[in-house]
């Protein structure tokens, strides 16, 4: 009777056991069935005029998404020159003068910040910069993605100053240093490392980024010169190709799908690798 | 009165009163604390802004529409007709979806790595699911099109058909893209954060909990099940909620594959759409303010879900990592 059970349990114990490790790896092979499946499609689709060419009209086959490559560095430019100041400024903050309460409450609303969805974030930014000019442009684009880099760039920057050691701090106050003169010149340069990767980091999230674009850059066919006019970017072109009915714009989406992850993938893998597991910036 | 105030302003250490606080603004120490607080405060800027913009560009809609707004299953721009309830029932039932399919799997999987891998096995795989995470949302899309969709219809669609079918939730004509086929997308996307996060909070319980039970003579699963695990559950629940509200607000993989007719519908196979899908097909198209305050108002209904759920999650999870989530 007793051993009867004890066979029940053991089997029981082996079987649940198994089923976490098949749960754990299925995840994992789900990660490479879509690299896998990325490089097949999209790698028969890849050439050179991909990334040299204007797409071309409906009906045209040929043709590439150069105009895309360039809106979206365009928009990561602007992303980053909007969002990595006030993260980092504001990580400074927290990590070396932040009081109780105050502190509390950026941390909280930084939180809150991170959780809103893209697609929002996107409303916030019409309301911003598309409403009041009445046209799309380049400029709302960039602005609804650096809105996002923020969140991610200040919890690395505080994550990543208050693990320099105390005894730093102390040395270069020992020697007459001002807090700031500190912090300028010897927190942030041992954290430096840290804070970079971190910002790599925030901006290849928003690199690959949609919903926010699609009523603030738009899109578009043709070269955007300048900030204030509409503009292709990369995830864009994706999706508008994705749901297209033509062939050869489905071929297109899996090539510039495949740029797209490359570029995202590579950029994380070579953070991630650069900090170590520890002390990485959640990205939740 | 003055001289008093002086002396004792002198004699007194720095503290609270505009006229210290602009003596020691004269310190670089002090500028640099003041700069570094206006960018902080920024942030509060920006947010409080976020939700302004968003309660007065829906006033519109809230003044015609009022309560109702969440009752109503018309959505006719022609006629300036609009109700929220096809969207927010198709943002639930799909996010209740992937947590069906995500929940049991990530926790699974988040098990396996805390309790059983040996931990360079347990880091090198939660590695490899960080950067399943970061794939970004239009990916997952182009998939869901091209690959899940057309699996819906021959394979996934057909089986349940077979064994479920006499069930109205599995009724109705199978057209590839609908609730179940966004759920499974969604569940693709949100599992990396549950295991993630369940698999930090597991690896916070105690060993000597897990001792006790094996020295009673519990075996590795009962030991994991019955006492590991409801010792995290908090924190676990924590990654459910933060996984929840990802896959509320998620919006371009859902846009592709849900089919995008705004129905309430009893089969997961019907096609339907999400809060955060007509946004994005419909914001540019909107003519009229009524129609664009209308759709403001369904980006201010996700901004409040998702608050929720966030903040519920953050409570969660701070209090099992602080080990206060175990009833003692």
């Amino acid at each position: 009777m007793s051993s009867v059970r004890l066979i029940w349990r053991k089997s029981v114990n082996a079987v649940m056991l198994t089923l976490t490790g098949v749960a754990a790896f299925g995840v994992v092979c789900i990660l490479f069935l879509i690299l896998g499946y990325f490089v097949y499609n999209g790698g028969r689709s890849l050439n050179w005029a991909f990334f040299t060419r204007l797409p071309t009209p409906v009906g045209e086959s040929g043709g590439g998404m150069a105009n895309a490559i360039i809106g979206s560095l365009k928009l990561l430019f602007l992303a980053a020159l909007i969002g990595l100041p006030v993260g980092l400024m504001a990580g400074v903050y927290l990590a070396e003068f932040g009081g109780k309460a105050f502190a509390f409450v950026i941390r909280y609303t930084t939180d809150l910040l991170n959780g809103v969805p893209s697609i929002v974030i996107g409303i916030f930014a019409y309301s911003l910069a598309v409403a009041p000019v009445k046209h799309f442009s380049t400029l709302a684009g960039g602005l609804a993605l650096g809105i996002m880099v923020v969140p991610i760039t200040l919890r690395a920057t505080e994550e990543f100053l208050r693990a320099v050691p105390g005894s730093l701090r102390e040395g270069a106050m020992a020697l007459g240093a001002s807090k700031w003169r500190t912090i300028a010149t010897v927190v942030l340069p041992a954290a430096a490392g840290g804070i970079i990767t971190g910002m790599l980091l925030s901006l290849a999230r928003v690199a690959g980024e949609t919903a926010p674009l699609l009523f603030t850059a738009l899109g578009n066919r043709f070269w955007s010169p300048g900030w204030s006019q509409p503009t292709a970017a990369l995830p864009l072109m994706i999706y508008e190709y994705a749901i297209s009915a033509y062939d050869d714009w489905h071929r297109q989406a899996w090539a510039a799908g495949l740029v797209l992850l490359a570029i995202v993938l590579l950029a994380n893998l070579g953070c991630r690798m650069a900090l170590g597991r520890r002390g990485m910036p959640r990205s939740s | 009165m003055s001289t008093t105030a002086t002396t004792i302003d002198r004699a007194a250490p720095p503290e609270a009163g505009p006229r210290a606080f602009i003596r020691r603004l004269r310190d670089g120490d002090e500028i640099a604390h003041v700069v570094t607080l206006v960018f902080a405060a920024a942030i509060l800027l920006i947010t409080s802004l976020l939700v302004y913009e968003l309660w007065m560009d829906s006033r519109l809609s809230r003044a015609k529409f009022g309560w109702d707004f969440f009752w109503t299953r018309t959505w006719d721009p022609i006629f300036d007709h609009f109700g929220a309830l096809p969207f927010i029932y198709g943002t639930l039932v799909t996010s209740v979806v992937s947590l069906m399919i995500a929940v049991p799997l990530g926790l699974a999987a988040a098990v396996f790595l805390a309790e059983l891998a040996p931990r360079r096995l347990s880091d090198g795989i939660a590695f490899l699911i960080d950067l399943l995470a970061a794939i970004p949302s239009v990916i997952y899309g182009l998939l869901g099109i091209f690959v899940v969709v057309p699996l819906m219809r021959t394979v996934i669609g057909p089986a349940l058909k077979a064994v479920l079918g006499k069930l109205p939730l599995f009724g109705g004509p199978n057209y590839g893209v609908g609730f179940l086929t966004a759920g499974i997308v969604l569940a693709i996307m949100v599992v990396p954060f549950i295991i993630s996060v369940s698999r930090e909070v597991l690896l916070t319980v105690p060993g000597d909990q897990r001792e006790a039970a094996l020295a009673l003579g519990a075996t590795r699963w009962e030991a994991t099940w019955q006492v590991v695990v409801p010792w995290a559950r908090t924190g676990i629940m924590g990654s459910v909620f933060l996984a929840l509200a990802r896959a509320l607000g998620e919006t371009m993989a859902v846009t592709m594959v849900i089919g995008n007719d705004p129905k309430v519908s009893a089969s997961l196979f019907a096609p339907g759409y999400t809060i955060a899908a007509v946004i994005a097909n419909e914001f540019t198209e909107a003519t009229g303010d009524l129609y664009l305050s209308a759709l403001i108002e369904l980006g201010l209904v996700l901004f409040l879900m998702t608050f929720i759920l966030n903040g519920l999650a953050r409570i969660l999870i701070v209090a099992t990592e602080r080990g206060g989530g175990h009833p003692s």
